[in-house]
């Protein structure tokens, strides 16, 4: 199966097979990132440009080990030093970074949306690696694969996903993909953080812990926003910990082999205890090694969209 | 045997079992000896050629798989994404004797990409070359070692090894192209 396209933007334009191709595809290469020359030759002489208009370390550097893995060639661009504080437009900038001969462009921003934009109006192939709170599709790829690689499938899973489920671009990515590979998502939070829109086949929502968690195979704990706390979304932080954090008491509701997951940044001690996040079940590193296999995969396989032969 | 056909099983089995003895003498036993199969018809080939050793030396000669995907010259011109399989080399390759097994050889491209990859495995001894069809044209000064048998082919030619382990009768098959 191939993936036949330009760019990735969302998993929710996906089909369960390209998914999958993706899937399949990291499992190549995490056997190469095992290696003790942990580099192949594939994306020699092409260019890969992290352009990021939101703070990140974890999947910036992980595009930027991904990439140089594959032996491409790779500028950081961060806004706090780049001529956008200069008052130029997001599209000035990435034609100015395209005319430098890039092939890939992978842009974090703060509007939903801002990916589609350059990937319209540019030859390069265009990656989403977080816009706003609408998708982050190479995380809920590396979920998939961390969950894929662990239980042998994904299809018939019970996953919960806890926490800030409106302004997470993580869970919207990773409800999209998993109920396309067909797990039961169930989503669980404040009943003022879960959108009423997100109710759909293979999606059910709780507003207890403890009905949530029972039975499920996969746990994934999404990061509050604490740059939200006092927006009036739950009372407060000692409140939200109270009903909604993840301790070794509410994990044993789980199936005894539940594996616990988070994108990171964990914030201790609220969403999840540190005995949860530190403990056997959890994959929370994992994800991290998974996500360069991943991100590797999905430059390999837009690698030649669109004939772009130089 | 239709003229189309340049081995059937006897001929397959015959070819395995000369290049495995040929191994071996040269090599004087199976010291420092390894088979690395080039996916995916070599790997089964290798895997023959390490059943016949074992034959002759009563000794197990590792086998490794070699997926060259990732090395190739052409990944960047050719339409669409080749599958990219695993590599599985689960034993040291410094200083030892690698046998580099594929079906057939051709222009030399999938060879020199092969062994690019090895080299970033480690420092063998020797890298020695083991094809059950040696078809011509090559593009690059690229030799075989060990040859089942050569044909003579034009470039427009197609050869097709078929193997039991593929779901066919061992066979190899000449195409001509009508151009």
């Amino acid at each position: 199966m191939e993936l036949n396209r330009k760019d990735l933007l969302e998993i929710k334009e996906l089909s369960g097979e390209e998914i999958l191709s993706i899937l399949n595809t990291a499992e190549s290469f995490k056997e190469v990132t095992g290696r003790d020359i942990k580099k192949v030759p594939t994306l020699r002489g092409k260019t890969v440009v992290n352009l990021f208009f939101e703070p990140s370390t974890r999947t910036r550097t992980s595009f930027e080990l991904a990439a140089k893995r594959l032996s491409a060639d790779v500028i950081n661009f961060s806004v706090a030093t780049s001529s956008v504080t200069k008052g130029e437009t997001l599209l000035d900038t990435a034609r100015n970074i395209e005319a430098m001969r890039s092939d890939y462009i992978v842009i974090r921003h703060p509007a939903s949306g801002a990916p589609h934009i350059l990937a319209k109006n540019l030859k390069s192939s265009v990656i989403n690696a977080g816009d706003g709170a609408h998708e982050h599709p190479t995380q809920a790829l590396l979920d998939m694969f961390t969950i894929k690689e662990k239980k042998g499938r994904i299809a018939g899973l019970k996953i919960a996903i806890i926490g800030d489920i409106a302004h997470s671009r993580v869970a919207r990515s990773n409800i999209y993909g998993l109920t396309r590979l067909g797990a039961e998502v169930r989503l669980v939070g404040p009943p003022a953080l879960i959108p009423p829109e997100v109710e759909g086949p293979g999606i059910s929502v709780f507003y207890n812990m403890e009905d949530a968690l029972m039975d499920v195979d996969v746990i994934m704990v999404l990061r509050l926003q604490l740059e939200r706390q006092g927006k009036n979304y739950f009372p407060s932080l000692r409140e939200y910990a109270g009903l909604y954090s993840l301790t070794p008491e509410r994990v044993k509701s789980a199936k005894e082999d539940v594996m616990i997951m988070h994108p990171g940044p964990i914030n201790r001690g609220i969403e999840i205890a540190p005995d949860v996040a530190d403990g056997m079940s959890s994959v929370i590193l994992e994800q991290v090694t998974n996500g360069i296999a991943v991100r590797m995969a999905v430059l390999y396989l837009l690698s030649g969209a669109g004939e772009r032969v130089t | 045997m239709p003229d189309n056909m340049l081995m059937d099983e006897m001929g397959i089995a015959r070819a395995i079992s000369r290049i495995a003895h040929e191994i071996v003498e040269r090599n004087k036993g199976t010291d420092e000896l390894v088979l690395i199969g080039i996916r995916t018809c070599g790997v089964h080939l290798a895997n023959r050629l390490a059943v016949k050793i074992k034959e002759i030396e009563k000794t197990d000669v590792p086998v490794g798989i070699l997926d060259i995907t990732l090395y190739r010259d052409d990944r960047l011109t050719r339409k669409g994404h080749p599958e990219v399989r695993k590599t599985e080399i689960p034993f040291e390759l410094s200083e030892k004797i690698v046998v580099l097994v594929d079906d057939v050889l051709y222009t030399g491209r999938t060879i020199r990409a092969a062994m690019d990859e090895l080299m970033d495995f480690g420092r063998p001894a020797m890298i020695k070359v083991a094809v059950l069809i040696d078809r011509g044209h090559r593009e690059l000064p690229i030799k075989a070692d060990y040859v089942g048998k050569n044909v003579p082919t034009t470039k427009t030619a197609k050869v097709k090894v078929m193997l039991t382990e593929e779901g066919f009768d061992d066979k190899v098959i000449l195409k001509e192209e009508q151009q």
